[in-house]
């Protein structure tokens, strides 16, 4: 039996602890959000928080979560009351098929809990894990530079001034 | 003692203080070299430049001078020291912030001696105590290389010395205890590549710098010790002489394709500080590459590996009994990519077992590239290995180097792991 | 709104609709990719509705008042489905939160073939709006005959016919009271404009609040109750065959069973994770060289030595033009490129009751259905494809491929739910490739500079293998005796295939365009979006500048010279004068690029600009600025045409700078991204501006793949300026020189 914190609940899952959490909580947990991708850490479609920080679902066995918190983009905000980062997303129309934004959102929040006023180079940076198929980079920036006015803060030398 | 005594040593001392001081300074002083105009691109022969090219990526310098994000050459990249941060400098033809004023004279001296245009010391994170045997030829072929280069308005960030260790006249007392530079004479008994090598290797791609080990004064280890393994940037350069713990020979071939491709499949993918490395000489000419090759794997002739390659065992079952947890991890987190019927394993990728890390005297290396990954190193396709960081804690960390050492590594078990990924998340920020 | 606004609708004032630029004759379904769908029935009415008159194959108005629009087409990601609903609502009045839009089911939605050639809103959302408007008449005509009132004097507001005086009627009451099932009226206008709420305006992706917040969204969240998982076990690349050990894999944990048909073999167990080890165990297996396959000679110039079917696709003669006094002989050429979606393809099926169902992301959900028919043996009304959406696919991928695989595990196990998830490696062996293209431009300019010869040879495969039949399904090869595939055939102009886009829309006095159609495919290969367009453009495209370069003319002023489409002219004004054409000051490394193209030259017209600059030392590259001119006829949502056209920019810029295939001869090389690298974030552009042209009242354009051409060229443009050095080969930015 494993006990993990997912979205601020505990959750018990009686699983292999070698699995990935990302199945955990696809099937297990019926979090949809996080998404198969590669199973291998290089796209980024599974990215959720850890105590803040951006992991590959993947990659990281269910075992080795522990007592830190998990956080997917259900944790974030619903359809009904999407979180600022959601709203961000919302505003810019930040996607194209969107497969890959829930990851993107993660890795966007897990900047924002660092960060609210990183550098264009570096927000280019902290997203970079994460790859998009459909070409909705500019669209993602966009939001995240949004998410992070909304936050109180904003990118030092935007690429695009956020309007 | 009397107090006119008294006052006789202490005028001596002041005296004798003074003078040391004088001569010290005397010693350490360096006259400025007059600016110049930037000297016209178009002056220099294109044959020249492209000389210098090569040079300059056998010597790796675009590796020091140039920061993340930034342009080629124009400095602002960290190297740390246990005496402080320095930051690569804007070796761009800038007048104002580059070396654009600088006369073919000033760029020899520095190379050579370690010295800036106006005077100044230079602290030997920039390696002129290699470079000091840098033919004429080959100098002034990276001076028109870097003359023609676009120049960029940089300043890189001031450096961060422990004090007093700024003050910069300091290093020439530095440099009379351990700069004694000695020309690099052919050896005639070798072949030309082997010569080519060890002259390319000693002084333009300063190998030494990472792979020997270090006096407290950050003086290279020299004589028997040269090439017994280093540190850089948060890694451990191993042994690349008779004592490389490497478990497959490196032969010249197995090190060319190392070196052009980044990979060797007899061993493993270039990691950390190597990437880089590698990234430069696959643009080099393959002909001095070759020679590299020659001169290092003349230089590991001697190590067990190429005298006998020793059988592999997989200790599995023993490795999980044993670290059950680390088992567990490796299985969800690792195995993925590195167990037999993987993509890359079935297309010829090395096994774990093959790269030296696992091998080595300390657990730096297999800790690195947990924690940081890897990146292709000399195209944008090629080995990759996401970074493992923020997924896996100290002591998980901990857990799968020491199922991995169970299970493959050679010698006895690495002491205090937790402790050693800290050690390593903290150097190799 | 007010009422006067509505009262000002005309309702059965039998304006005559205007008139549609006669697209029935290039209006092959999917643009010729797939399967030549349904006949015309009904040749005077407007888009899909020709092949499907009745308007209750499109509209149905429940007794809640919720209206359900059916559509053959699918939502890929490109927002048709917030277009759709857009023009639904508008047309019948009603709000859009009121509208479900079902999309493509073999049992439930309109034959409209493949979602694919740019054309969802020219065939279903002109359909779909046309039918929504007669809908509103018709309910409108019933409430007058109930009222003794002339339907002219009569308006609707959401879902509400009223009479002004106090009369009202629901169209859930008015529907209940009729039938929709009658032939749709050609004459019945459209919305004028000034009262249109939705259309034209940039209504938010009616998908993405479910998507953004981790609702099911995909056919990889599916999970019906009692759903096992499978994994299929296959060589690693296309060209490669496994003999898995299936004795040993019966015994693997959590391997609940092994469906094995002919050399078609996959693992079924209640979880993924054990699958995924035994996956892994099974690759351990050997594998050999399917010995059908031919080697891959050396690309691109094999093109050149292999068989071909060659055919003159345009041609003009004027021996009056001026004689040639300078001449351009130019190749270009590009690899195999991967579509990439970000999520491998999956399939969930379900065999019940003598009935399969099979939920896909195929484009293709009729034609799959016939395949899948004929694979798994059984009448094609007993198999029903259902589209749920997967990732991007951007054309022809695993979608249909993992849909047979499901199919024949399904069969396999009668009543249990089966999901399929290709891994990452399969879907890069596996998924058909864009082809590899040649071509070669011979042109000539005249001593006042203009081109007065233009010759275009281009050498390419089929760009479309999807499936008709169950041999063009892998598990259709793979069962014993295997299918045979069906024989590829270029699609015909004015589509075309890889010859999509050869023919100039510029005004030459002599040209010759020739395709060379190379039927045999030591690849597989299908439909990448824009098909041949992107290479054609990007040769074209590149030609032009260097014509122009050679009669020192300015590139922008060198294409309006030889153009007489007015439209054409005006996207390439607008981004012209948007990026700051004339005010561009040259600097070291860095240059301006100009392309321009009409999509199939009769698509979307869409012109590019792109200031570029390549690092020396590095040769990273950094696209500073893109500005976009697009014009796709009438914008039903502006936002969604900006969307797609940056989204095919940004994807074009990674095809054309950074992407090849690789393949040894025998097979792929390239098995996870980490082999086939695409555009990162920190490569993207600094600033990317479309401007979108809204042109009400005209048909629609489509939009999905007019940016990939222009943005190649524009590329290849902007970096010749900047270097000095005109490559023709992509990708541009090129890897290291090989050394052997």
């Amino acid at each position: 039996m494993i006990d993990l914190t997912v979205n601020g609940a505990t959750a018990r899952v009686d699983v292999d602890p070698a699995t990935p959490l990302l199945y955990v909580l696809r099937d297990d947990l019926r979090l949809h959000a996080a998404k198969f991708g590669c199973g291998l850490g290089q796209c980024g479609a599974c990215t959720v928080l850890v105590d803040d920080r951006p992991v590959f679902a993947c990659l990281l066995p269910v075992g080795a979560v522990g007592t830190r918190t998990v956080t997917t983009v259900e944790g974030l905000g619903t359809a009904a009351a999407p979180g600022d980062v959601q709203r961000a997303f919302l505003h810019e129309q930040a996607a194209q098929c969107g497969y890959c934004i829930p990851g993107m959102i993660a890795r966007a929040e897990g900047l924002l809990r660092k960060t609210v006023t990183p550098t264009e180079t570096e927000l280019r940076s902290a997203m970079a894990p994460s790859l998009c198929r459909c070409g909705t980079h500019m669209r993602i920036l966009r939001a995240v530079r949004r998410a992070a006015v909304m936050r109180g803060g904003g990118v030092v030398e935007p690429a695009e001034p956020v309007t | 003692m009397s107090r006119p005594g008294i006052r006789r040593i202490l005028v001596i001392a002041v005296v004798l203080l003074g003078l040391c001081g004088i001569a010290f300074a005397a010693i350490a002083y360096r006259p400025a070299i007059a600016r110049v105009t930037r000297p016209d691109p178009r002056q220099f022969d294109p044959a020249l430049v492209a000389r210098g090219g090569n040079l300059a990526r056998l010597g790796n310098c675009v590796s020091c001078h140039q920061a993340a994000g930034g342009r080629p050459y124009a400095g602002g990249y960290p190297i740390k020291t246990p005496f402080g941060t320095i930051y690569g400098s804007n070796i761009t033809p800038d007048a104002a912030t580059g070396i654009g004023s600088w006369s073919p004279a000033a760029f020899r001296r520095a190379m050579r001696e370690g010295v800036g245009r106006d005077g100044s010391h230079l602290y030997p994170a920039f390696p002129y105590t290699h470079y000091a045997g840098v033919a004429d030829g080959d100098v002034d072929a990276l001076y028109a290389f870097l003359m023609t280069r676009p120049a960029l308005r940089a300043v890189p960030p001031a450096n961060r010395m422990i004090p007093p260790l700024g003050f910069r006249p300091l290093l020439a007392g530095w440099k009379l205890l351990f700069f004694h530079p000695q020309p690099v004479v052919a050896d005639p008994r070798q072949s030309a590549a082997w010569n080519r090598g060890r002259y390319i290797g000693e002084t333009l791609a300063h190998c030494t710098a990472c792979h020997s080990p270090r006096g407290l004064l950050q003086q290279e280890k020299r004589g028997d010790q040269a090439y017994d393994g280093g540190w850089s940037g948060g890694w451990y350069a191993p042994p690349i002489n008779a004592h490389s713990p490497a478990v497959r020979a490196w032969t010249v071939e197995r090190l060319d394709a190392y070196f052009r491709t980044g990979l060797s499949t007899a061993h493993a993918a270039a990691a950390g500080p190597m990437g880089p490395v590698t990234y430069n000489l696959a643009r080099a000419a393959p002909a001095d590459v070759r020679a590299l090759a020659t001169y290092y794997a003349w230089q590991m002739r001697a190590a067990p590996a190429a005298r006998a390659e020793p059988r592999l065992p997989d200790r599995r079952a023993l490795a999980s009994q044993r670290h059950p947890e680390g088992a567990r991890l490796y299985a969800g987190a690792c195995a993925v990519c590195h167990e037999p019927g993987a993509a890359m394993m079935v297309a010829g990728r090395p096994a774990l077992p093959l790269g030296t890390p696992l091998h080595e005297a300390n657990p730096r290396d297999t800790i690195q590239v947990i924690l940081k990954g890897l990146k292709p190193p000399v195209a944008p396709r090629g080995p990759y290995m996401p970074a493992f960081a923020d997924a896996l804690d100290d002591r998980q960390v901990a857990e799968v180097v020491a199922y991995l050492q169970a299970r493959h590594g050679t010698g006895p078990a690495w002491p205090d792991l937790e402790k050693d990924v800290a050690a390593a998340r903290k150097e190799g920020e | 709104m007010s009422g006067q606004a509505s009262r000002r609708d005309i309702l059965g004032g039998l304006l005559v609709a205007f008139a549609l630029a006669p697209t029935a004759a290039l209006a092959q379904t999917g643009g010729g990719e797939g399967s030549g769908g349904p006949p015309t029935v009904a040749p005077d009415l407007p888009g899909t509705l020709a092949k499907f008159p009745d308007l209750d194959a499109w509209i149905r108005i429940g007794a809640d008042g919720r209206v359900t629009v059916f559509t053959g087409k699918v939502e890929l990601g490109t927002g048709v489905k917030t277009a759709m609903a857009q023009l639904a609502a508008d047309e019948l009045d009603v709000a859009i939160g009121r509208v479900d839009l079902i999309t493509a089911d073999t049992a439930l939605t309109p034959n409209e073939g493949v979602t694919a050639g740019s054309q969802t809103l020219e065939q279903s959302g002109t359909a779909i709006a046309n039918a929504a408007a007669c809908v509103r008449l018709l309910l409108a005509e019933i409430a007058a005959a109930r009222w003794g009132v002339a339907a002219t004097t009569l308006f609707t507001r959401d879902g509400v016919v009223l009479d002004g005086q106090g009369r009202r009627a629901s169209y859930a009451e008015l529907a209940a009271s009729t039938s929709l099932a009658v032939r749709a009226r050609a004459d019945v206008p459209r919305k004028p404009v000034a009262a249109r709420r939705l259309i034209g305006r940039p209504v938010p992706r009616v998908d993405l609040p479910a998507k953004l917040t981790g609702l099911p969204s995909y056919v990889q969240d599916m999970r019906l109750p009692d759903m096992v998982h499978a994994r299929v076990l296959r060589g690693p690349s296309s060209g490669t065959r496994l003999t898995p050990d299936l004795a040993a894999l019966r015994r693997q944990p959590g391997v609940a069973r092994v469906v094995q048909v002919g050399r078609f073999a996959a693992i079924v167990g209640p979880r993924e994770w054990p699958l995924e080890q035994a996956l892994r165990v099974a690759n351990q297996g050997a594998w050999t060289r399917d010995a059908a396959v031919p080697a891959l000679p050396p690309m691109p110039a094999g093109l050149l030595e292999m068989r071909r079917e060659s055919s003159v696709i345009d041609t003009r003669r004027d021996a009056s033009a001026a004689p040639g006094v300078r001449r351009l002989s130019a190749r270009y050429d590009r690899p195999y490129l991967m579509h990439g979606a970000i999520g491998p393809s999956c399939a969930v099926a379900l065999m019940a009751e003598g009935q399969l169902t099979v939920w896909t992301h195929s484009q293709g959900v009729e034609p799959l259905r016939t395949a899948i028919a004929e694979l798994v043996a059984m009448p094609a009304d007993r198999v029903r494809c259902v589209h749920r959406e997967g990732a991007g696919c951007y054309g022809h991928n695993g979608a249909d491929d993992v849909a047979g695989d499901a199919a024949l595990i399904a069969r396999a196990m009668p009543g249990v739910p089966v999901r399929l998830q290709w891994s990452r490696e399969q879907e890069h062996g596996w998924e058909p490739l864009g082809p590899a293209m040649l071509a070669q431009i011979d042109a000539t300019l005249d001593a006042s500079g203009r081109i007065v010869d233009w010759r275009h040879q281009v050498w390419s495969n089929t760009h479309s293998t999807r499936p008709v039949a169950a041999g063009d399904l892998l598990a259709g090869v793979e069962v014993v005796p295997p299918f045979a595939p069906t024989p590829p055939k270029p699609i015909p102009q004015p589509n075309g295939g890889g010859d999509r886009n050869a023919i100039p829309l510029y005004r030459f006095a002599n040209q010759s365009i020739v395709s060379h159609f190379l039927p045999d495919m030591p690849v597989r290969v299908s439909a990448l979006r824009g098909l041949g367009a992107h290479l054609n453009i990007f040769a074209l495209e590149s030609a032009i500048d260097e014509l122009a370069a050679a009669a020192g003319r300015d590139p922008v002023a060198f294409r309006l010279a030889h153009l007489d489409d007015p439209r054409a002219a005006e996207v390439i004004r607008r981004a012209a004068a948007r990026f700051g054409w004339n005010r561009y000051r040259p600097r070291p490394n860095r240059g301006r690029g100009f392309a321009f193209a009409r999509y199939k030259n009769h698509g979307a017209y869409c012109a590019v600009a792109l200031d570029v600059e390549r690092i020396p030392d590095e040769g990273r590259l950094i696209v500073h600025r893109a500005v976009v001119a697009v014009d796709s006829g009438e914008a039903v949502n502006p936002d969604g045409i900006r969307n797609q056209v940056e989204g095919g920019l940004l994807q074009s810029l990674s095809w054309t700078a950074y992407e090849a295939a690789g393949h040894d001869g025998t097979r792929r090389t390239d098995y996870d991204w980490s082999g086939y690298p695409i555009l990162r974030f920190a490569d993207v552009p600094h600033s990317v501006v479309v401007e979108v042209a809204d042109r009400p009242g005209t048909p629609f354009l489509g939009t999905g793949e007019c940016a990939q051409g222009p943005t190649a060229a524009a590329l290849a443009n902007a970096l010749a300026a900047a270097t000095g050095v005109r490559t023709r080969s992509m990708p541009l930015a090129g890897g290291l020189a090989t050394r052997s």
